[in-house]
């Protein structure tokens, strides 16, 4: 008994310490393949690790460095997200990407402290479009706060010209992720004159009757979610229930994915969801995907996500990270780049169509002209509507640009709040 | 051969009456203290605080308080999340409305206020029992949740609905906020657990527990020595809350950081304290202890070995994690029913008489 247990404290004590070769360029993919939010967060994780696979099997890197990948499960949870950003900090980690606006509240204090980068394209925390505020913190292509606003331009010209007098609920996650575009829809409601509203489902949304019998009964025109995980599958699921009209039902980026659509069947034909990424198997890219990663066996995950919804928004990712590392690199002349370096790369980051072409991504997104002041990008996006005949997305509409002005003055005054609670001078001037 | 009463001789009340009678256990725990305080502090990284010694600190504060009540006065709770909410949401409140004034004060303030809101719902305790009381603590577990994501006062109308904490000194070191460093925290919470501990086990084994223990062994016959029942589960319910609060408090200002209460404070968080306290032992300080270190440092440390060592794909990983803990769970609770501490005690008698057990 005794000698188990001096083995296993020497195992704990050597488990714990025992930390991860020094890897030339680390990327650590906060990733969760469990839990309630598993059949969204696996696709993404999978997208994510397969292009840093490509690179390195067909490039060798990003300039001649490999790229390191170590994987860590939060769960969706915020304290092992912590564990996990602990747990990687100390490996020279260049860019967190965490896919949680929880775990990136939690980590936009530290990061700051640390001196790493953190990139959340489309969540987190939306004011951290403002660079003079966030330093280390990135959320270009669009945030939340575009997306209500795009999503609202949309259903405005769905419903001839204007909003005025319609009904409009928005059926949300009740935690920061889910009331982030609240205070934009009020906004945009004031402005154009619909009535908003406001249905939380608590995590992890699996219990929503009561919010479906309120749609029911309240018979609202549109409904807007922001929902993730199982609680897309739910929703989409109860919609069909009450037979609710699926082309009035438009969900966030992150509320459209396959796994969401697909088990409301046919019922589900026509929802609608927002990307400011397009989707599909038809790049370039996806045919040296499956030469150097898939056929080659080194595919991350089971393999059956490649070219879904998430999939592409993780390729989309690891795209962006992998040009603000090769921006890093030329910029400062070096190929082993440290954090800050980097940080200078997503700053300066000038991703044109000629580049997205070359990277055999050509359509794919829109171009991103990265500023000191600005972290937040075009702020647009498409609509893409399901089609439960061919199981795929097909596009809905041309790229949606937000309503800037409205945008940039709520970030401005959210950012401002930041600043001033944090005692942070602003920068850029 | 060391550890017995022989040769230990008391001269005075003081003596006799000592948390730790036997000479060996009084030295082992000053040694304790000497590594928490003077050893760890030079090494701890941050990784090793976050990931390990702050959650373990701050949950064996809150198994602490869950003991009292459910241990020691037996009455059962499943409110310990939403307590330790309230724990949380008043410290972020009385840290933005005062700045001036010192974080410590506040965690204490914020016990303070834990204390009074688990009176209120430990009011039904003196009409129900058992069961039927655990329903009703889960009802406040409910309530609270909701009532800080509802009322916007609570988190100061963030967007978000998240509240976040600012930066604080305490001497003039950052102990809550990002620039915190390892050994601040720690020290804070350790600082925290210190006197909690030394609290709890000097109320547990006084008056005011013996009065508590008198009611979890049969309330009917408690009464009729002259137990109050209304005074007695009234301050165990007080005590645990303002211990819970605490642990809220120092969870959301030192550990995390920023916090939402759905997710940090959910019913979940209940039930871990709960087996904290079943899988450490009922009615034990030191099981309480036992019990926080069990769940925190065996999900973290399976982690490392299996994908730090073993190199197994994550969810896996997370997969077996989960089957390991459990199983752990369960056969721990077959082969000692009262928990880790027990198993504590029974080796401290077997130590009393080793080298020559007849």
């Amino acid at each position: 008994m005794k000698k188990t247990f001096t083995a296993l404290a020497a195992a704990a004590i050597a488990a714990t310490v025992a930390a991860p070769a020094m890897a030339d360029l680390t990327v650590p993919n906060l990733s969760y393949r469990t839990g309630p939010y598993a059949a969204n967060g696996i696709p993404y994780a999978d997208g994510f690790n397969d292009y840093f696979t490509l690179l390195n099997e067909r490039d060798g890197g990003i300039g001649g460095e490999k790229v390191v990948v170590p994987e860590c499960e939060t769960a969706y949870n915020t304290e092992k997200g912590v564990e996990c950003y602990e747990a990687t900090k100390g490996d020279g980690a260049l860019a967190y990407n965490p896919l949680s606006t929880g775990i990136t509240y939690q980590l936009i204090p530290k990061v700051t402290a640390d001196q790493h980068v953190l990139y959340t394209p489309g969540y987190g925390r939306t004011s951290a479009a403002n660079g003079k505020v966030f330093e280390w913190v990135f959320n270009y292509p669009a945030n939340y706060w575009d997306g209500a606003s795009i999503i609202v331009k949309y259903l405005t010209e769905k419903a001839g010209g204007s909003l005025s007098g319609k009904k409009v609920a928005l059926v949300y996650h009740n935690s920061a992720y889910g009331k982030e575009p609240i205070r934009t829809l009020e906004e945009l409601a004031k402005k154009d004159g619909f009535e908003l509203e406001l249905l939380p489902v608590d995590h992890p949304g699996q219990e929503q009757k009561s919010q479906w019998l309120q749609i029911r009964r309240n018979k609202p025109d549109y409904v807007i979610m922001y929902g993730w995980g199982v609680m897309n599958q739910v929703a989409i699921q109860e919609a069909v229930n009450i037979k609710y009209p699926m082309e009035n039902f438009v969900g966030i980026w992150w509320s459209g994915s396959e796994n969401d659509v697909k088990p409301a069947g046919d019922g589900a034909n026509g929802y609608t969801t927002i990307s400011f990424h397009s989707t599909g198997m038809d790049f370039p890219v996806y045919a040296d995907l499956k030469q150097y990663v898939h056929d080659a066996g080194k595919g991350a995950g089971a393999g059956d996500q490649v070219g879904t919804m998430l999939y592409s928004r993780g390729v989309y990712a690891a795209m962006i990270i992998s040009e603000a590392i090769r921006k890093a690199q030329e910029v400062h002349g070096t190929s082993a780049v440290t954090p800050a370096q980097v940080r200078d790369g997503f700053e300066q980051l000038d991703l044109t169509e000629a580049r997205l072409t070359e990277l055999g991504l050509p359509g794919f997104a829109q171009p991103i002209t990265a500023t000191c002041a600005d972290h937040g990008g075009p702020g647009s996006a498409k609509m893409f509507q399901w089609n439960a005949a061919s199981g795929q997305w097909d596009a809905a509409s041309d790229w949606i640009q937000s309503d800037a002005e409205l945008i940039d003055m709520l970030v401005a005054e959210d950012s401002a709040a930041f600043a001033a609670e944090n005692n942070i001078a602003e920068r850029c001037n | 051969m060391f550890y017995r009463e022989a040769g230990d001789f008391k001269t005075s009340y003081r003596e006799d009456s000592q948390t730790f009678p036997i000479k060996f256990d009084r030295l082992r725990f000053y040694a304790v203290l000497a590594i928490a305080f003077g050893v760890i502090p030079l090494f701890i990284n941050d990784y090793w605080a976050n990931a390990v010694a702050v959650p373990f600190l701050i949950y064996a504060i809150a198994a602490i308080g869950l003991n009292i009540l459910v241990g020691y006065a037996g009455q059962v709770s499943l409110g310990t999340g939403g307590f330790m909410a309230v724990g949380a949401y008043a410290v972020y409140k009385l840290m933005t409305a005062f700045p001036e004034v010192s974080v410590f004060i506040h965690v204490l303030l914020a016990g303070g206020i834990t204390a009074l809101v688990g009176v209120l719902f430990g009011l039904p305790s003196l009409r129900i029992k058992g069961f039927y009381l655990a329903v009703a603590t889960l009802a406040a577990q409910f309530f609270l949740v909701w009532l800080f994501n509802k009322v916007p006062w609570f988190y100061n109308y963030s967007a978000s609905g998240q509240i976040n904490a600012p930066d604080r000194t305490i001497f003039g070191v950052f102990v809550t906020g990002a620039q915190t460093s390892a050994t601040a925290k720690y020290m804070f919470c350790l600082v925290m657990l210190t006197i909690v501990a030394v609290l709890a086990r000097n109320l547990t084994r006084g008056t005011i527990g013996r009065k508590w223990m008198a009611i979890r062994d049969m309330d009917i016959a408690a009464e009729i020595i002259g137990v109050n029942p209304l005074t007695t589960k009234m301050t165990a319910f007080a005590v645990s809350s303002f211990f819970i609060g605490i642990a809220g408090a120092l969870f959301f200002a030192v550990y995390l950081g920023a916090a939402e209460v759905g997710e940090s404070f959910g019913i979940q968080k209940s039930f871990l304290i709960l087996f904290m306290v079943i899988i450490g032992g009922l009615g034990s300080i030191f099981g309480s202890f036992a019990g926080a270190a069990f769940l925190v440092l065996l999900p973290v440390f399976l982690k490392n070995v299996l994908v730090g060592m073993l190199g197994w794909p994550t969810d896996l990983a997370a997969h077996i994690e989960l089957m390991i803990v459990g199983a752990l769970i369960v056969i721990f609770l077959i082969a000692e029913p009262h928990g880790l501490a027990q198993l504590w005690r029974v080796a401290k008698e077997k130590l009393r008489l080793w080298p020559f057990p007849h």
